[in-house]
């Protein structure tokens, strides 16, 4: 059996199934963050590391290596889709990179700013110019200058073209915050962010920091979604489905 | 409980951190709803609107009957 998958990149195809994965992915982002929070608060040791460990300000790790993920993985998701866009010219999939971008954006600042209160009690400053938190801010500029592009052309066809263009020019900046860490020897090269590894981490911060990571993951899922239902309605306003769906069962009776 | 909430001392830092995240979490999900109900009431506007109007069986197709 064959599923044809261009069916659902029709925007009146798949606008019901966004609206019934909503709650779905809501639901479950919810359990997950809940668990990671009781995780993260009551199952952890209350310091990190070694000699010079790090005390209870660690715990800022389940927001912000979370969400430092989703900024990265979700500007990726962004790029992937307006790449499909540019080359199979679908809509829904401009419609895609245009829904995640909002969140990708709110998840970059989350990064930022956990960051920063991290920064403060282990570093001593709440910022500096170090290669992966300069990068991470070009980041979130991408994001932001990307929304901007896209509401700053009236022509919708255009501005998806214009913006996704921009999106994949900026895909640059996520190896390089990816490889913005420490060198090897640190006296040739310093940046605050040290190499890590998973496996070196304590299995319980493991656990709330993974649980977190998906809970957001989910999350992203469910915000994406159901600003994919407000794009395609106003986009396709003007389009019979859309009419039907509203003024289907009760013709023009009831409002809301 | 005042231990839990003190964090060690570091009680800004930390409830700073996790307050700004679901502060912008759950601002996101309200912003959300309002543009759906927003939207939902134009699309159901434009609906009446067009209820009102002599309907086009046809979108695709001009309708030269404008006056009776």
């Amino acid at each position: 059996m064959t599923i044809n998958w261009f069916k659902y990149a029709s925007p009146a195809a798949f606008y019901p199934i966004a609206g019934r994965l909503v709650p779905v992915f809501s639901i479950a982002a919810l359990g997950l963050v809940l668990f990671s929070l009781y995780w993260g608060f009551f199952e952890t040791p209350e310091r990190l590391g070694g000699s010079n460990p790090q005390k209870e300000y660690y715990r800022i790790i389940f927001v912000h290596v979370p969400s430092a993920w989703m900024s990265m993985w979700l500007y990726l998701v962004l790029a992937a889709w307006s790449g499909i866009g540019l080359v199979f010219n679908t809509r829904l999939s401009f419609m895609m990179a245009n829904a995640i971008a909002p969140t990708g954006a709110i998840f970059t600042f989350i990064a930022l700013w956990t960051g920063a209160f991290w920064g403060r009690p282990s570093w001593g400053t709440y910022w500096d110019w170090d290669p992966r938190l300069t990068s991470e801010l070009i980041l979130f500029f991408m994001y932001i200058g990307f929304m901007a592009l896209h509401s700053a052309i009236d022509d919708s066809r255009r501005a998806d073209r214009a913006a996704a263009l921009l999106a994949i020019v900026g895909l640059v900046m996520l190896p390089v915050i990816y490889w913005s860490i420490n060198c090897p020897d640190p006296n040739n090269c310093a940046a605050l962010h040290q190499r890590s590894s998973l496996t070196q981490i304590e299995s319980n911060i493991l656990t709330a920091m993974l649980t977190m990571t998906l809970g957001f993951w989910l999350y992203s899922f469910a915000t994406a979604f159901a600003r994919l239902q407000g794009i395609i309605l106003t986009r396709e306003l003007e389009s019979a489905w859309v009419r039907d769906m509203v003024s289907g069962p009760t013709p023009a009776a009831s409002g809301g | 409980m005042i231990e839990f909430f003190n964090q060690g001392g570091y009680a800004f830092f930390v409830w700073g951190a996790f307050g700004m995240t679901f502060l912008l979490l759950i601002a996101e999900i309200l912003l959300l709803r309002q543009s759906r109900r927003t939207i939902l009431t134009r699309v159901g506007r434009l609906a009446r609107l067009r209820a009102q109007q002599p309907q086009p069986a046809e979108p695709a197709s001009p309708q030269p009957e404008h006056q009776t």
